[in-house]
């Protein structure tokens, strides 16, 4: 098993598949009345977040406690080399008080990179800047298997802004290992440049969600900040909503067994409408259930859980 | 003053002589020489240069003495093998006064290592906003005539023409860091590949190359002297060779960095242009800081061109941008680390891995060119009997593994730890006083 999880990069196609089939059996816990294992008893996670994430770092903690790990949360929202401690510091905190897994959610790319170098125990990337977000792949992926039944030969539609989403370029790397089939959409302002050849070489891009919809299975819409319009992305709301957003008619323009996705949290109207966010295509709530399993996995498997 | 007999040098890779070296100047050049007074340097299979120029170093001093002070910077410069170094202008205060400027030239006197000139702020603070007292710098005791705001871009068009324009009446040159800064805000890397797998904001080839654009017509336009600073990227070599055909005033820097080190290195992947240095090296983990620099590490297709720019001459010299660092302020996340690395004591063992031993074009683009764009007499002179004593002898045969302890800089940031690299220098002689001997600092 690999020691960190920093970039969904880091996960070949036995080891994802392995993370999901162990997720799996970790969601039949959570039907259980008592919704807890032995398995991490004694260990130590951090939950370390820099960026305010309510639903991440609950998810960890469900995902830790249901282990029966010891969770501390340390909120260092705000701090870096000009305020407070560095993280260099923490590091070396958390590794005195015996961190075995350390879970980072970080505004700068490559934080839990850099973190990685200086503690003993695991890193989990929950999130680093405009960079990865490797475990939100796995529950994806995870939903996708779950309702489709297979990954490899799905088409998955990522529509939205790709420039920075950490969602986007983990979904990327993860789905092409696993044999699916990632076509990015938005305005050419919110596609990053040479991605295909940057993670995978058979992404393919389009800058027209109407033609791209009819032959997917998969459509997972991004979070679009409004503040990007100040910088000269796209004109308004309004014009991005009518170009890019997923209404009720583009909906009914996917094959009737297509899913909708979102990683949350979604802004309703802007990129998605509340008729498709709530319809039964939609796999938004069912998504937050699956992250609490697939991060269990991630969890046990890192942490030897399998080897005890 | 101590009498220097060089035995069995070759002065700039010609056949081996003896240079005899009293009361400052190269006294006389011959084979067989003999002077009893003299102490003996064993030069066999060591190479003479004219003393390296660096028309672009960041001293820190006064303001950031914990990274690098102007006596440990002049010692680094010394150990590379360099007589003269240029000192940028963004220290704290900055240097946009008499003042500033004074105090850097004294300390370099002080410390006596190598000749220290300051460069002179164009705009005060570096804000871009109104002009320094440029006149007053120039007429001060540092007699400054190179102006710039590293670190910063003179954005402004108008105050840009303006600068040009103004340093005309005592020849001055504006250096200028080529950056529009709509295009890079917030930028970390080369907007390319590896920034979009990293998820590092890019900072695009096209903001340099449309301020070069830009300055190029505006100094062709007053007919005044432009010098482009660190120069990155292949579109900027093609806009500089066209302006150059045409006979625009423009002279251009590349660092040794920027011609060994590509954007690959930020991911971690060791692709160097030089399968020799990269055999036994790697950068080690994805975004370390250590390779941040301003501007960013480019690819490899910039890497090519920009060494055969720096060999046809569109490219003038090889200047370091020697920028120190404390280790607080590299030892960090990739977003909140300054941009900089170190440069004085590797930067003749760069250019030798990427020309090879052609040490007339070395001495040309080391040490004459910088020296001439500089306006600094008695350096970039080649070793010949009645010139000013300021000339480095190199041993081409060593080869070296860089370990940032053993550096002299005060600073610990340079990109090429762990890299074995050819050339060493064994000595330095600043008019006619040894500042290095058997590859140590004399003082």
């Amino acid at each position: 098993m690999i020691r960190h999880l920093l970039s969904g990069a880091d996960l070949d196609a036995a080891t994802a598949t392995q993370i999901l089939d162990t997720a799996a059996e970790m969601a039949t816990v959570a039907g259980r009345e008592v919704k807890k294992l032995p398995a991490l008893r004694g260990r130590t996670v951090v939950n370390l977040f820099y960026e305010d994430s309510t639903r991440t770092r609950i998810s960890f903690e469900a995902a830790a406690k249901r282990l029966s790990a010891d969770v501390i949360n340390f909120s260092a929202k705000g701090s870096s080399v000009t305020k407070g401690e560095s993280l260099k510091d923490t590091a070396l905190t958390l590794q005195a008080m015996g961190a075995d897994a350390v879970v980072v959610r970080h505004p700068a790319s490559g934080a839990p990179h850099r973190l990685a170098d200086w503690v003993d125990g695991s890193v989990v990337n929950a999130g680093d800047g405009t960079h990865e977000h490797p475990t939100q792949a796995l529950l994806d992926a995870y939903t996708m298997r779950s309702r489709l039944g297979r990954l490899a030969g799905l088409s998955v539609a990522v529509v939205g802004d790709v420039l920075h989403s950490r969602v986007a370029r983990s979904n990327v790397l993860l789905l092409s290992t696993l044999g699916a089939k990632v076509t990015l959409v938005g305005p050419p302002t919110l596609i990053p440049v040479d991605i295909a050849a940057a993670l995978a070489p058979g992404t393919a891009v389009s800058y027209d969600l109407d033609a791209v919809l009819p032959g997917v299975d998969v459509v997972m819409m991004l979070r679009v900040q409004r503040e990007r319009m100040g910088d000269s992305y796209f004109p308004s709301a309004r014009e991005y909503a009518r170009r890019y957003g997923l209404d009720g008619p583009r909906l009914r323009r996917l094959p009737d067994h297509a899913i909708v996705m979102h990683p949350g949290p979604m802004n309703r109207g802007m990129e998605i409408t509340p008729e498709v966010a709530d319809s039964p295509r939609s796999t938004i709530v069912e998504q937050v259930a699956n992250g609490v399993s697939v991060r269990m996995a991630v969890l046990y498997l890192l942490l030897g859980g399998n080897n005890r | 003053m101590t009498a220097y007999l060089i035995k069995n040098v070759s002065v700039v890779g010609a056949a081996p002589t003896d240079l005899l070296i009293r009361d400052g100047v190269v006294a006389q050049a011959g084979p067989g020489l003999s002077a009893p007074d003299a102490v003996v340097v064993d030069a066999d299979g060591l190479v003479a240069l004219p003393g390296l120029v660096d028309l672009h170093t960041h001293l820190r001093e006064p303001g950031r003495e914990d990274a690098e002070t102007v006596e440990s910077g002049s010692r680094a410069a010394a150990l590379g093998g360099y007589t003269a170094v240029c000192a940028m202008a963004n220290t704290s205060p900055v240097a946009d006064t008499a003042g500033v400027v004074e105090q850097v030239w004294r300390l370099g006197r002080e410390a006596g290592l190598v000749d220290v000139q300051p460069i002179g702020a164009v705009t005060v603070g570096l804000a871009g906003e109104r002009l320094a007292e440029l006149g007053a710098m120039a007429d001060s005791a540092a007699r400054v005539r190179i102006f710039s705001d590293d670190g910063h871009c003179v954005a402004d068009p108008k105050l840009m023409r303006r600068a040009l324009e103004y340093v005309k009446a005592f020849d001055g040159i504006i250096a200028q860091h080529a950056e529009e800064p709509r295009l890079t805000e917030g930028a970390q890397m080369h907007e390319g590949e590896v920034s979009t797998r990293l998820g590092l904001t890019g900072w695009p080839a096209v903001a340099e190359e449309a301020i070069i654009a830009r300055d190029v017509l505006l100094a062709e336009h007053v007919g005044s002297r432009l010098h482009v600073c660190h120069v990155s990227t292949a579109g900027s070599v093609e806009v500089l060779r066209q302006a150059k055909a045409r006979g625009v005033r423009v002279t251009a820097e590349v660092t040794p960095h920027h011609l060994l080190l590509t954007d690959e290195v930020v991911g971690g992947r060791g692709e160097l242009g030089s399968a020799a240095v990269a055999a036994d090296w790697s950068p080690g983990a994805s975004y370390d800081p250590v390779f941040k620099v301003n501007p960013p590490l480019r690819t490899a297709a910039d890497v090519a061109a920009l060494r055969a720019g720096l060999v046809e001459g569109v490219i003038d010299i090889v200047a370091t941008d020697h920028a120190p660092h404390a280790v607080e302020d590299k030892e960090c996340e990739w977003a909140y680390a300054r941009p900089g690395m170190l440069g004085l004591e590797t930067a003749l063992s760069i250019a030798l891995e990427v020309l090879g031993p052609q040490w007339d074009l070395i001495a040309e683009r080391l040490s004459r060119a910088p020296a001439r764009i500089a306006g600094l007499t008695g350096h970039g002179v080649d070793p010949a009997p009645g010139v000013p004593a300021n000339l480095t002898l190199v041993d081409p045969a060593a080869r070296r593994r860089i370990e940032p302890a053993e550096l002299a800089s005060r600073s610990r940031n340079t990109p090429y730890a762990r890299m074995t690299l050819p050339g060493r220098i064994v000595a330095t002689f600043l008019r006619g006083e040894a500042t290095v001997l058997d590859g140590k600092a004399v003082k």
